[in-house]
């Protein structure tokens, strides 16, 4: 059972942090009707940008001062480069970004180096938030804060620690999911965006500054995306291969939570956090399945065929099947409004 | 006897000796293939560095009187880019190379190098393995032109077990390996020996996770302590070591490690002071073989501020100035047919190019990770740790059978 929690908290820590990155990325597709392939770029400068200020002041002004720098290098990019290219169609805008993955992954490599930098947490967050007690030898499981005590943890009493980057990878999300939701939802900038996302026109002749919220928007996008940047890359590692290996799985929660829809961001990123940490703990195989509805077994099934593949192993590519499935079942996704 | 004769004598003699030492002087290129770029990169870059080490040190002084050179090429962990890296290696005149880091690479390489040498007579390559060890290389797919350095899972695994069935406490294994050649291999043999020495050792899991791909290890730490097991073996190396250890110091698992690599960059980290007397590996040198390796590791320290474990590097420069002065040759032919069966004197005892299958017979050591004291001194990655050799298998006990039947040119 606290192998479960365990595994689910795992999970949805990782989901949390999915929906950082993709929290952004959805509200600029929302708004501009582009999908930025850059993205995921941001957030690996985040990482990157974080990992030498850690080095300079520590890591939590790191924390406050790679994002908004980060932001505000995406703010430039709309205005001097992405409006630019905005006249001439959704193409040229694709492709702008395109470019700009490529130009941002290299500048990073011959600022920082082809390998992994060492990106270490600080001493507060080295350590467990608190432990799982549970296993056969305890009736209960038992929540304690901190690590449990070494005579604690013995026999049949498991004690499953959680580390603190997780906790707090948690913390920042769910706070930033709180305040994105009040600034969208209780203010007047957010009824501004709100109204810009589907009658821009109307809003410009109210007299807002549509281009300007535009800009807004994309800083505030992929500032959220280099703070994910910053957790990220200090709880796992930071490394110039960061951006693509999580931007593919990016673009697979916008698309199924909806394109466009921060709800549908949020669950689709849950979603798939746990349902990738959860496979790997199922070692079912479709042979397995195959003999529980009493099916004979056949020579060449016995002997590696991929139907022996268990669910651990085919894990990884878990999100893109999703992802593919929702495309051909629900195209709009799971909270999108588009039928487009 | 006249006063031309005794010249002509001198000169015959000179003469002699000058084509008794053809070789002296030249340089020998030897391109090193592995990943520089990616996870894997940490581990590349210090052993591109050890190459270039060693290759200055043998330089200075060696039997065949020869100058070494390290072209290095980044592979990208892949065997397509490692193609082309042969490709442009050979276009540079190289005829000897040197990939080690991944036995995917490893495999498509000797391929290539067979049809290579089978179609360019007068053009052959030798191919020096330095650390990729699926036994295949010596076995059903063993080639005349490879020459392993490091030992192979066979033998590891054989010497392994063998320390394994001392300790009572094993009762439940789990197998994490990458999931590629390599990775399939540790599972296997690991299986075949500890079944063999102890059967009343039980396997509770296996899992293969992607190579070099994986961030986050906590899933698969959860996993291995719901299955209840006190020792986990894993053939995992780079990145896929140093996160796995680390998620299990975050996720509280307490067993024993059984490793191939703790020694190899990021994984000494990883542990901290973490993992005393838990994680222990088994490999053909460990930190503190003393004598001349002692010093070696200190200067490449001192020069580097990384720490030197690639062994293998010091097997290839001693075997290619033994062959290359055996030879009196650098033409890789003739060096290949020298150290067909070659024994020599390297770190780790006298060693022996077997014949039958071109696997280096060699004395292996278990070591375990352990606080370091004015007895074994080395301390790597600053963490005030070391490996201590704790048992020694003469090269008769890791010896291991060969299915090879190789095709001698």
């Amino acid at each position: 059972m606290e192998f479960f929690l365990i595994s689910l908290l795992n999970g949805v820590s990782y989901g949390l942090l999915l929906f950082m990155l993709s929290a952004g990325l959805t509200l600029i597709f929302s708004m501009m009707g582009v999908l930025n392939f850059a993205h995921a770029s941001f957030y690996m400068l985040g990482a990157y940008l974080g990992y030498s200020l850690n080095q300079l002041w520590g890591f939590l002004p790191a924390l406050v001062l790679a994002p908004l720098v980060v932001g505000l290098l995406g703010a430039a990019f709309e205005k001097y480069l992405l409006r630019r290219v905005h006249a001439h169609g959704h193409v040229p805008e694709l492709l702008i970004t395109f470019g700009l993955a490529y130009v941002v992954l290299e500048v990073v490599q011959l600022l920082w180096g082809r390998s992994a930098v060492a990106f270490a947490p600080p001493a507060w967050l080295q350590g467990p938030a608190f432990t799982l007690v549970g296993g056969s030898g305890a009736s209960t499981i038992q929540w304690l804060w901190g690590a449990a005590p070494e005579a604690f943890c013995q026999g049949a009493v498991v004690c499953s620690p959680f580390p603190a980057t997780r906790a707090f990878m948690m913390g920042v999300a769910v706070a930033m999911v709180l305040c994105l939701w009040a600034l969208i939802t209780r203010t007047r900038v957010g009824l501004v965006i709100q109204a810009a996302l589907t009658h821009p026109q109307a809003v410009q002749t109210l007299g807002h500054n549509v281009p300007r919220v535009f800009m807004v928007v994309f800083g505030v996008g992929t500032g959220l995306a280099a703070l994910a940047g910053v957790i990220g890359g200090s709880t796992f590692v930071t490394e110039p291969s960061m951006a693509a290996t999580v931007g593919s799985v990016t673009f697979v929660v916008i698309v199924m939570g909806g394109l466009g829809s921060l709800a549908g961001a949020f669950w689709a990123s849950v979603l798939i956090g746990t349902v990738q940490t959860l496979a790997v703990a199922v070692d079912l195989s479709l042979t397995d399945l195959w003999l529980r509805l009493g099916l004979p077994q056949s020579a060449s099934m016995a002997s590696g065929s991929w139907m022996n593949l268990t669910l651990s192993q085919a894990a990884p590519i878990l999100p893109y099947l999703f992802l593919v499935l929702m495309l051909m079942i629900r195209p709009k996704g799971l909270m999108g409004t588009r039928e487009d | 006897m006249s006063i031309h004769m005794r010249w002509a004598m001198c000169l015959g003699v000179m003469w002699v000796a000058g084509l008794a030492h053809a070789q002296k002087g030249e340089t020998v290129k030897v391109a090193w293939i592995d990943p520089l770029s990616g996870l894997m990169a940490p581990v590349g870059s210090n052993q591109l560095k050890s190459f270039q080490f060693f290759a200055d040190k043998f330089s200075q002084n060696n039997p065949a009187g020869v100058k070494f050179e390290v072209i290095g090429i980044d592979n990208k962990l892949s065997p397509a880019e490692s193609l082309n890296a042969l490709k442009a290696a050979m276009d540079q005149g190289v005829r000897y190379i040197t990939p080690g880091n991944g036995s995917s690479v490893a495999g498509a390489l000797i391929d290539a190098i067979n049809k290579h040498n089978e179609r360019n007579p007068g053009k052959e390559v030798v191919y020096l393995n330095h650390s990729a060890v699926d036994p295949d290389f010596t076995n059903s797919k063993c080639s005349y032109w490879h020459f392993r350095f490091d030992a192979d899972t066979s033998m590891k695994m054989e010497a392994m077990s063998s320390f394994m069935k001392d300790l009572p406490e094993i009762k439940k294994i789990y197998l994490l390996n990458q999931n590629y050649s390599h990775g399939h291999q540790v599972a296997k043999y690991a299986k075949e020996t500890i079944a063999r020495k102890r059967p009343d050792i039980q396997f509770v899991g296996e899992d293969l996770h992607p190579l070099a791909q994986v961030r986050d290890f906590a899933p698969y730490i959860a996993k291995i302590k719901a299955s209840g097991a006190d020792t986990v073996i894993t053939g995992n190396w780079g990145s896929d070591l140093a996160l796995l250890i680390k998620a299990a110091n975050e996720g509280g698992f307490n067993g024993k490690f059984f490793t191939y690599y703790t020694g190899v960059t990021g994984t000494p980290t990883a542990l901290g002071k973490g993992g005393e007397g838990r994680v222990y590996q088994i490999a053909y040198n460990h930190y503190n073989m003393g004598g001349q390796m002692a010093q070696w590791m200190k200067e490449f320290q001192t020069k580097y501020k990384d720490d030197f474990y690639t062994g293998s590097a010091i097997h290839i420069f001693n075997y290619l100035s033994a062959a290359m002065a055996k030879a009196q040759s650098t033409d890789p032919v003739k060096v290949a047919a020298a150290m067909h069966g070659l024994k020599i004197k390297s770190f780790n005892g006298e060693v022996e190019m077997r014949k039958l299958d071109h696997q280096l017979q060699q004395t292996l050591f278990m070591s375990v990770w352990q606080k370091a004291d004015p007895k074994y001194p080395y301390n790597p990655e600053n963490t005030g740790m070391t490996l201590v050799p704790v048992k020694t298998f003469e090269p008769y006990i890791s010896s291991t059978p060969t299915s090879c039947q190789m095709k001698t040119p």
